[in-house]
């Protein structure tokens, strides 16, 4: 546990053996099968996929095919249907907002959210309410950065048509039940969207039996390539959806009266999609997969805990979010300095972090705070990073 | 009202910082200097007043004595604060002309403060300097 067994996994972390690379929540770093992958692909298959011309067309189109069988499995979907290719997290829930979002509400009508959203679950909401005339209403979190259950069920009371959660927020590190709360928010005739930006690097994500309508991820943050991400949506809610954009490789006849579109999930990817990217995120849920999970989260877990009780004893430093249930994220603040400029002393001292509001600035609101300094934990950090953050940050608080 | 003036002059800045080659020491004075300028009163601190660019929230109050440029600049931040020091030791009760032939880039250089400041925050201070330099032009004849 003083080291990580994974560590050598990443040949970034070997090239800036100097660095205490703590922003993990932002994105992770990429293990050599990633990078093989990407190389592989473009060194020995890249065509354009779909078009079946000819044998290497074809075995670009056979890997990229296995990418999101290999994705469907790693998240339990029904069918590699319901995996639709996206750039990320954000282009998935603009996808839904987009595509879903005008079937299913209309003037007046609610969709609920949380406080704890990241903006990319909050804006495309807000623009489909401009559209449409429907209604956006938050959960309040609670001090501890947890949900107030009571608000999430006083709201499910004015029936949203929309429940849209994310399950690790990405400030806080605070995990949400979601089994109860997509439970509840089923019985109450809600569609549930998950963001699933930062789980999917340290849980198996399992839709089914989380029951929920949506799902997104970005390939990124679980040690595969930006540019790259996941939308899952129930085959019913996909089939219902009109096209969100259009062009190439989402039709199956045009004439310039009309257009009959390609099926599932085709329909949803207009445009040559990211092959090398799919292709390398599937490697990296292989290599996600070869690993001990139950190793991988005890790891994690225990930095974590060893995290929160190094912090705890800088004096005058806060912890914000103390769930109960976290994910490998420590969020805190010095009682009297600006997040900012811990964050640039601990640059200083090679310990990458991120300071700011972390794209969250409601819930910052709420907890009345202008933003936080964020450690985050991956499956290659140590005890010894974490020695290093505090003697880093002790450090800062010495000089502001 | 009188607004903040700078505290710390051109001169001072220049021969402390040469005395540094640690990070530590420069970050250490670009803390005090920072503490040591007036704040903005709470009035002023209002989203109108702030520059657009900067990652914490920087306040830019300008009014003219005669053909002199007096700022009032404040940030949340105490890092910001310092830099905000020597803007405004470059800067603050200068004509427009002055400000615009001053060559500030020169002075960042030699103080190697870009080489110490993450790109975000040497963007936003020059949006800044972009700030001062877009009131000063507005104020030039030509």
């Amino acid at each position: 546990m003083k080291d990580s067994s994974w560590r050598g996994d990443f040949p970034l972390l070997r090239n800036r053996a100097d660095l205490v690379y703590l922003d993990n929540a932002a994105t992770t770093q990429k293990p050599t099968v990633v990078l093989d992958a990407l190389a592989r692909y473009y060194g020995c298959t890249n065509a354009n996929v779909h078009r079946g011309a000819h044998r290497l067309s074809d075995e670009a189109t056979a890997a990229f095919e296995a990418a999101r069988e290999t994705l469907a499995r790693r998240i339990n979907a029904r069918s590699s249907r319901e995996v639709l290719w996206t750039r990320g997290t954000t282009e998935a829930i603009n996808l839904v907002a987009g595509s879903y979002g005008p079937l299913a509400v209309g003037d007046g009508d609610r969709i609920l959210i949380t406080e704890m959203e990241h903006h990319s679950n909050i804006v495309p909401w807000q623009q489909l309410c401009q559209r449409t005339g429907a209604v956006l209403r938050a959960v309040r979190v609670l001090p501890s950065g947890e949900l107030d259950r009571d608000d999430f069920d006083a709201r499910l009371e004015e029936q949203p048509r929309i429940v849209s959660i994310s399950h690790v927020s990405n400030a806080l590190g605070t995990v949400n039940d979601l089994p109860t709360l997509i439970g509840r928010a089923k019985s109450a005739g809600a569609v549930v969207v998950v963001d699933g930006a930062q789980a999917v690097a340290h849980f198996d994500i399992d839709v089914a039996a989380l029951d929920c309508d949506f799902y997104a991820f970005s390939g990124h943050k679980m040690y595969g390539p930006t540019g790259i991400g996941v939308l899952y949506g129930r085959e019913e809610l996909l089939d219902a959806m009109p096209p969100w954009q259009c062009g190439g490789e989402m039709i199956e006849r045009v004439r310039i009266e009309e257009t009959t579109f390609a099926p599932l999930p085709f329909k949803f990817e207009a445009g040559t999609p990211d092959i090398s990217g799919a292709i390398a995120l599937a490697a990296a849920v292989d290599y996600l997969d070869r690993q001990d999970g139950n190793a991988v989260a005890t790891h994690e877990a225990g930095l974590l805990a060893y995290a929160t009780s190094s912090l705890n004893q800088v004096e005058g430093l806060r912890i914000v979010g103390t769930a109960s249930a976290k994910g490998p994220v420590v969020s805190f603040l010095f009682e009297d300095a600006h997040p900012h400029d811990v964050g640039t002393l601990l640059d200083q001292q090679g310990v990458a972090v991120r300071t700011g509001h972390h794209c969250a600035m409601p819930l910052m609101d709420a907890l009345g705070i202008p933003g936080t300094v964020r450690a985050s934990f991956s499956l290659y950090n140590c005890l010894e990073d974490v020695d290093k953050l505090c003697q880093a940050v002790r450090t800062a608080k010495s000089m502001l | 009202m009188t607004l903040a003036a700078s505290a710390t002059s051109l001169d001072d800045i220049r021969s402390t910082f040469g005395f540094f080659d640690s990070w530590q020491d420069k970050y250490a004075f670009l803390i005090d200097i920072g503490k040591a300028l007036a704040p903005l009163p709470a009035a002023y601190r209002v989203d109108d007043n702030l520059v657009r660019g900067c990652q914490s929230q920087v306040w830019l109050v300008p009014r003219f004595d005669g053909d002199r440029l007096k700022l009032a600049i404040d940030s949340d931040a105490h890092i910001v604060r310092g830099l905000i020091a020597i803007v405004l030791a470059a800067y603050d009760n200068r004509s427009p002309r002055q400000i615009l032939d001053f060559d500030i880039e020169g002075l960042f250089d030699e103080l190697d403060l870009m080489g110490h400041l993450s790109p975000t925050r040497g963007n936003g201070l020059r949006a800044m300097v972009g700030k001062v330099h877009s009131i000063a032009r507005e104020h030039t004849d030509s």
